[in-house]
C-alpha cells in the first residue's frame, strides 16, 4: 500500500496541475485508487436537455414520514454520541428554493462505523442507529435533520487512510438535470489535507462549499448542537416565462 | 432579477448507500405482470471490462403516451406510475427495471434519462438510452461508434438491454447540459 506521504504528494502534483476555479471535483483524481478503471477518459459531451431532463421525480408526504427525519429515534434505544440537528435550505443555481422536495442522507455512526454488511471497521455497531435519514424540504426549501454526529473511518485507499467525518447527500432539483449526490463535512477537520476524495475538488472555495458551520443559535439547550449547511444545485434551464414562480 | 450562484460540488456515492438509496420496489416502476411491460437490464463495466458490483442507476422517463409524469409517490408507489426508479448493481455488475417503454415528449426521440453512480467514480453521470429505431439531431451528430453506445438493444426475449462503460473502447458517452458548468 502507498504511504499517506506519497499520496499527499500525488494530491498537490495533481492541483498544481489543474487550472484554478473548477467547481466540481476532478473525476480523473487517482489519488483517489478507486477512481482510475472508473472514470470517463472522453469529454462529456454538450446536450440541450429536453423533454423527460426538464422534470425531476416528484416526492410528496405519500413518499416520506416526518419521523425518518429524525435519526436519533427509529430504534427505540438512544444512540451513543453528539446528538446534533443539522438544517439548511436547497437552492438552485439561480437562488431560488427548491420546494417540497426529497433529501436523503446517510452517514457512519460515532464511532465512525456503518451499518453497512461491506463495511470492516472494528468499531462498535450501534444497535440504536442505523444512520439513514429522509425529508422533504419545506416551502422555502429549507430540510432539518436531527442525527448523530459522525466519526471520521478507516479505509483501504493507502496505509493509515481515514476519512474526514461526514455525511452523505442525495439531491434533487426541479429538472433531473440537477441530480446531484455529495458529502457534507465538518468545519476545521484535520483530515482534510490528507483525503483524496474530498481534494478531488481542487479549488479551495470550492471545498469549502462542502463544509457545514457549527450554528450556536441552532444549538439547543441541554439538548444538541447545531450545524447548518445550504445546498446550491446547478442552475435550470427553463425562461423565466416558463417558470411557475417569478421572483 | 435573480443571481447565479456557484454549486454545490458532487463527492462520490461510496461504497455504504445500500441501507440508504435503494428501496423495496425501486426498480419496478410498474408492477411485473403489467400490460406493456418491460425489462431494461443491463450491465455496468468499467475500464477494464470488470463489472462494477457497486453501482447505482436512476431512469426518468415519460409514459407511452410521451407525457412526462408529475405524480409523487416513487418511494411508495402504491399504482401510481412515476417515471422514476433506482436500483444497485448485484455482485455481477447487473442491474434491472421492470417498466414500460416511453414515447418522446413533445415530438422528441424516446429515451431514458439515466443518472450513473459508483463507488470510485467522483461525480454522478448523466446518459440517454434511445429505445431501438429512435433518433435525433444529437444521435445522429456522434460519431457512429459513439452514437451505438446510447441505443437500447432488443434481446430475444423482448427485453432492453443498456449496457454502461465507465471506460475503455466501448465507453459511454456521458453528458453536460449548458449549466454544468465545470
Ligand atoms: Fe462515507
Amino acid at each position: 500500500m502507498d504511504s499517506q506521504a506519497r499520496i499527499t504528494a500525488e494530491i498537490a502534483e495533481a492541483h498544481a496541475a489543474t487550472p484554478p476555479g473548477g467547481a466540481q471535483p476532478r473525476i480523473d483524481f487517482l489519488p483517489y485508487r478507486s477512481s482510475a478503471l472508473r472514470h470517463p477518459t472522453k469529454d462529456l459531451r454538450h446536450a440541450d436537455p429536453e423533454g423527460i431532463e426538464l422534470v425531476a421525480p416528484v416526492f410528496g408526504h405519500s413518499d416520506v414520514d416526518p419521523v425518518e427525519a429524525d435519526l436519533t429515534i427509529q430504534h427505540g434505544g438512544e444512540p451513543i454520541g453528539e446528538r446534533m440537528l443539522l438544517t439548511g435550505r436547497v437552492l438552485d443555481g439561480d437562488g431560488r428554493p427548491v420546494r417540497h422536495q426529497l433529501v436523503e442522507i446517510w452517514q457512519a455512526n460515532a464511532g465512525g462505523r456503518y451499518i453497512h454488511k461491506r463495511d470492516q471497521h472494528p468499531a462498535p455497531i450501534d444497535p440504536s442507529f442505523t444512520g439513514v435519514g429522509r425529508c422533504l424540504t419545506d416551502g422555502d426549501g429549507v430540510y432539518r435533520f436531527t442525527t448523530i454526529k459522525p466519526g471520521p473511518y478507516p479505509w483501504r485507499n493507502h496505509l493509515n487512510a481515514w476519512r474526514p467525518a461526514h455525511i452523505h447527500f442525495s439531491l434533487f432539483g426541479t429538472e433531473f438535470t440537477q441530480r446531484l449526490v455529495t458529502q457534507m463535512y465538518f468545519p476545521g477537520d484535520p483530515l482534510f489535507a490528507l483525503d483524496p476524495i474530498y481534494q478531488s475538488i481542487t479549488d479551495q472555495a470550492a471545498r469549502d462549499r462542502l463544509v457545514a458551520t457549527y450554528d450556536h443559535d441552532l444549538t439547543t439547550h441541554e439538548w444538541a448542537t447545531g450545524y447548518r449547511w445550504d445546498i446550491v444545485l446547478t442552475g435550470t434551464h427553463a425562461t423565466p416565462l416558463e417558470r411557475d414562480d417569478h421572483e | 432579477m435573480s443571481e447565479t450562484l456557484a454549486p454545490t460540488p458532487g463527492q462520490t456515492i461510496g461504497p455504504f448507500f445500500h441501507d440508504a438509496l435503494p428501496y423495496d420496489g425501486g426498480a419496478f416502476l410498474v408492477p411485473a405482470g403489467t400490460a406493456g411491460a418491460v425489462r431494461l437490464h443491463g450491465t455496468v463495466y468499467d475500464g477494464s471490462g470488470a463489472p462494477v458490483p457497486d453501482a447505482l442507476l436512476e431512469v426518468r422517463q415519460a409514459d407511452p403516451s410521451g407525457a412526462a409524469p408529475r405524480a409523487e409517490g416513487s418511494l411508495r408507489r402504491d399504482g401510481r406510475f412515476t417515471g422514476w426508479g433506482r436500483a444497485a448493481t448485484d455482485a455481477s455488475g447487473r442491474y434491472a427495471f421492470t417498466t414500460v417503454e416511453p414515447a418522446g415528449v413533445d415530438g422528441g426521440a424516446a429515451f431514458f434519462s439515466v443518472v450513473v453512480l459508483a463507488r470510485g467514480l467522483l461525480d454522478r453521470l448523466f446518459t440517454r438510452a434511445y429505445l431501438p429505431g429512435q433518433s435525433d439531431a444529437f444521435l445522429a451528430g456522434l460519431p457512429a461508434a459513439e452514437a451505438q453506445t446510447l441505443r437500447v438493444v432488443r434481446e430475444d426475449d423482448g427485453s432492453l438491454r443498456f449496457d454502461v462503460h465507465l471506460q475503455g473502447d466501448r465507453e459511454t458517452v456521458f453528458l453536460r447540459y449548458p449549466r454544468h458548468e465545470r
